[in-house]
């Protein structure tokens, strides 16, 4: 492997890695105010023990979270040096003000988790509610430098040098809007079906009608809620982000589509293989004329195929696939939200069927392969640039050998703080089971740790 | 002031206040592993409960810093990023290792010792990486032949001077915390953990002060430019030194109202004016590198424009969080009931 793949590889691991956490980190927050609204609203202490018992996963997981981020952040600018001296020229606003959300964030959740007893309700919420803008805060806004990467704007480029430098017009890059609230809304969606899992698994372990159950059953109720909400707010956005994509980058549109000839009338390929050799997408179901109509209002657009650009500049073919599988997650999950809610309120049915809590203890791994798959898409498809027709990846990259060693130990890294925190999880929820915290609800309301 | 020199400032400024907030957070992750076993002392629980809440603010700032980099000087940013790219990335892994094992630790008790054990070491080897920047700074350890840069880490490696500093990093990591937590176990009214900070305290801080001359005797060899430079503001040096001694005095010599020896807080500001001043000389006289002699901080200075709206960025964010800091302060400072709660 020559030092470029290498790179690419060692960057990618760290984000497949960071975006875990990072998502996590701004969907539970949400879930955790919203427990914590309803446990001021009704009184109910199950609403506090569950907000409870979230925020603690969640500063676990902070825990890898920020070390991660951490990485990412200087290894942008140690393996990317081309990219980060066009980024810090241009792009720098986005990164600087994402200091100030982190910042925010950092001090209000060791408020929030630190001296829950020492302050007031509403200091409490407001506390809460400070962490979930800052969460919020520091995805969009990271996510605004990837917007940026495939919409550059803002600056012009004479004799290879940058002038005219406009930074807010660079912030306020064409999709900025509309990617920035497409991760954000799928952070909701995943965050709240990662805890449904967890709940439905837990249902399955104990007995109907125990007050452990009904515990669990409130719990899965409002996070299939929530989720199914957000699914279907992420999936009307996404299909803003396609549009986009037609408008701004119809070569990375070609690909996840596998459209090779430019035509009106195209037609939408669900699923299969995109082969190179035959041109077409195997295996893979047609529905006339849908393409068109998704990419631009009607059947006469004319979407733009592959043979229109240079061969070398065709992002990887494989891109397709990713992106069936993000949307076929997408239509899934709001399904199941969906079906759920008719089952238990509709038709008043009080039990889940046992297949049922297997289905649900799926979607949030699910949700999570959502959002690997939506970034490997978007940043390869986005190949061969790291700034959309302006940059090449192979320009920015570190010209310091070296890289597979670092790759490796990095590699082991992630797997042994990806294996601890989940046998770090498994361990404090064994030895703190809800149980206990049920039968003393008396002190439900009081600090995070006891 | 030109504008690049307004944007050195304030990265100096961040650097200082990342060094301060670092040294105290990496050696109090030390001290509670040192003192795991000695129950009776509760220096452990001091240390831990002043790292809990704070890790994570204290870790944001190294990411500032390296974001401020970037978005002040982009065009520092190629040859940082290169030469940088082994040093940066042991950092990030001991770095990564130390928070994540540093939560563990809070979460999962009986495997404390062992959590506690491995953030504590890793965490006090960080600062040892982070001050080698400094020797690479100078010059030197950089070959700029061919258009390359190339970092040549044989020869950092063998440099007593890169020594100097690594020792002086990790004594002042060891002497500021010890300081801090003296004065922060003063306020929890806990007393025998206060007598055991006092004592490293006094232990450390000649062998810090020792470290630092060995700093200026092995620079003036090995960086002469910057040794002569340093010379320059020889009255400086001696009003830094000055202030160690009124800190070290404040820590060996008073008896206060209740019979306890030591004045923790008077040490600790003092000391902190004694870094300032060391290191504002030790800035000024790098200036106007970033690395010498290849990359100065008007060649990598970022567009007009751009410092603008950073600057602008700066301003704002820094009125919206002043409050943050100071709750959050009053909150894990101050606040008796926090300071002082029962220790299991
Ligand atoms: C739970 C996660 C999840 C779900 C259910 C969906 N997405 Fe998504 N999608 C993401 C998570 C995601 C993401 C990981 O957050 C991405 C990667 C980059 C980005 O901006 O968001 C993304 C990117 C992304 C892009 C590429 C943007 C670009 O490259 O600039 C498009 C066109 C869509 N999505 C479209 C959709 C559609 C039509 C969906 C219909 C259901 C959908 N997504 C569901
Ligand atoms: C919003 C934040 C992100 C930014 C600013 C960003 C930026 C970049 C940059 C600069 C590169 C290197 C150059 C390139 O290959 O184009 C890259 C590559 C890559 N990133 Fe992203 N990225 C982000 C999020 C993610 C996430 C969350 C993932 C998770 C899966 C991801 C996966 C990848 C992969 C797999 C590559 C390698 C590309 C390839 O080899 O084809 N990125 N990204
Ligand atoms: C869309 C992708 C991303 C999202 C949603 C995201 C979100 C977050 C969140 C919420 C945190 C706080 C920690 C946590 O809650 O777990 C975090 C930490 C961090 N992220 Fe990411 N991030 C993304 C991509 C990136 C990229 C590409 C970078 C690199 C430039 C980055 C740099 C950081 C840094 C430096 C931290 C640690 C901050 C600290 O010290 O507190 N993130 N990220």
């Amino acid at each position: 492997m020559d030092d470029l793949t290498i790179a690419r590889s060692l960057f990618g691991t760290t984000m497949a890695f960071h975006i875990i956490f990072a998502t996590l980190g701004v969907g539970i927050p949400l879930m955790v105010l919203v427990a914590e609204i309803l446990y001021q609203r009704t009184k109910d202490a199950e609403y506090a023990i569950m907000g409870k018992r979230w925020t603690r996963a969640f500063a676990v997981l902070l825990g890898v979270g920020i070390p991660s981020g951490t990485i990412a952040g200087v290894q942008l600018s140690l393996l990317w040096p081309g990219f980060m001296e066009v980024i810090g020229r241009v792009m720098a606003l986005p990164f600087q003000i994402e200091m100030y959300a982190f910042f925010i964030e950092a001090l209000f959740m060791s408020i929030y988790v630190y001296a829950a007893n020492r302050i007031l309700p509403w200091m409490r919420i407001l506390s809460l509610v400070l962490v979930v803008i800052g969460g919020l805060a520091s995805a969009v806004l990271i996510t605004n430098v990837h917007a940026f990467e495939g919409t550059p704007a803002g600056f012009k480029i004479v004799n290879g040098r940058i002038t005219d430098i406009d930074p807010w017009a660079a912030f306020f890059n064409p999709s900025f809007f509309v990617t920035a609230g497409h991760v954000g809304l799928s952070a909701y969606v995943t965050g709240a079906f990662t805890i449904a899992s967890v709940s439905a698994y837990k249902m399955l372990k104990c007995d109907f009608g125990s007050k452990i159950y009904k515990f669990h059953h409130k719990a899965l109720m409002l996070c299939l809620l929530t989720g199914g909400i957000f699914a279907f707010l992420t999936a009307i956005n996404g299909h803003e982000s396609a549009q986009g994509l037609h408008e701004y980058q119809p070569e990375k549109l070609a690909a996840a589509e596998g459209l090779f000839v430019t035509q009106s009338h195209a037609p939408l390929a669900i699923g299969g293989f995109t082969d190179r050799k035959s041109e077409e997408v195997k295996w893979a179901i047609e529905v006339p004329w849908a393409l068109s109509f998704l990419a631009g209002n009607s059947f006469d657009t004319e979407v733009k195929g592959l043979h229109d650009f240079p061969e070398n500049d065709w992002p990887p073919l494989f891109v397709h696939t990713l992106f069936n599988a993000m949307v076929g997650i997408g239509s899934l999950l709001i399904l199941v939200a969906l079906a759920a809610y008719v089952w238990n309120k509709l038709m008043k049915k009080e039990r889940f069927l046992k297949w049922m809590l297997w289905v649900f203890v799926f979607t949030g791994p699910l949700a999570i392969l959502g959002i690997e798959f939506g970034w490997i898409f978007a940043c390869t498809g986005r190949q061969p640039w790291t700034i959309y027709h302006i940059l090449t990846t192979a320009d920015s990259v570190t010209t310091s050998g070296n890289i597979a060693t670092l790759f490796a130990l990095f590699t082991g890294m992630y797997l042994i703080l990806g294996i601890a925190v989940v046998l770090v999880l498994l361990y404090y929820f064994k030895r703190h089971p809800a149980e206990k915290e049920l039968e003393n609800e008396d002190d439900a309301g009081v600090s995070i740790y006891t | 002031m030109t504008n690049a020199l307004i944007a050195i400032t304030i990265l100096w400024g961040f650097v200082f206040i990342y060094a301060v907030m670092a040294t105290m957070d990496f050696g109090a992750g030390f001290w509670s592993m040192v003192y795991y076993n000695r129950d009776k002392t509760k220096a452990t629980n001091i240390a831990n409960r002043y790292l809990s809440p704070t890790w994570e603010v204290t870790n944001v700032f190294i990411v500032n810093i390296v974001v401020g980099v970037y978005s002040l000087f982009p065009g520092a940013a190629y040859t940082l990023g290169t030469v940088l790219l082994i040093p940066g990335s042991i950092i990030l892994l001991l770095l990564s290792i130390r928070s994540a094992f540093l939560v563990f630790s809070h979460v999962a008790d009986d495997y404390r010792k062992i959590l506690t054990y491995i953030s504590g070491i890793s965490g006090i080897i960080i600062p040892a990486f982070l001050i080698s920047v400094l020797p690479v700074s100078h010059g030197g350890f950089v070959d700029f032949t061919d258009g390359k840069h190339i970092l040549l880490l044989k020869d950092l490696f063998t440099s007593p001077n890169e020594y100097a500093f690594i020792a002086f990093a990790i004594c002042s990591t060891l002497f500021l915390s010890s300081l801090l937590l003296a004065d922060y176990s003063k306020a929890a009214k806990e007393r025998d953990a206060y007598e055991v900070y006092r004592r490293d305290s006094m232990i450390l801080g000649p062998i810090t002060l020792a470290s630092a001359f060995l700093i200026m005797l092995t620079l003036r060899t090995e960086s002469t430019w910057l040794y002569e430079k340093m010379m320059d503001h020889l009255p400086l040096l001696l009003t830094s030194l000055f202030f160690f001694i009124v800190g070290g005095l404040a820590i060996y010599l008073p008896k206060d109202k209740n019979g306890i020896k030591g004045y923790p807080r008077l040490a600790v500001i003092s000391v902190t004016l004694q870094y300032m001043i060391a290191s504002y000389v030790y800035g000024h006289a790098h200036l106007p590198y970033f690395i010498y002699p290849g990359l100065t901080i008007e060649s990598g200075f970022t567009d007009p424009s751009s410092f603008r709206a950073v600057f602008t960025i700066y301003i704002v964010g820094f009125l919206i969080l002043f409050p943050g800091f100071v709750y959050f302060w009053s909150l894990f400072m101050k606040d008796k009931r926090y300071v002082r709660q029962k220790t299991e």
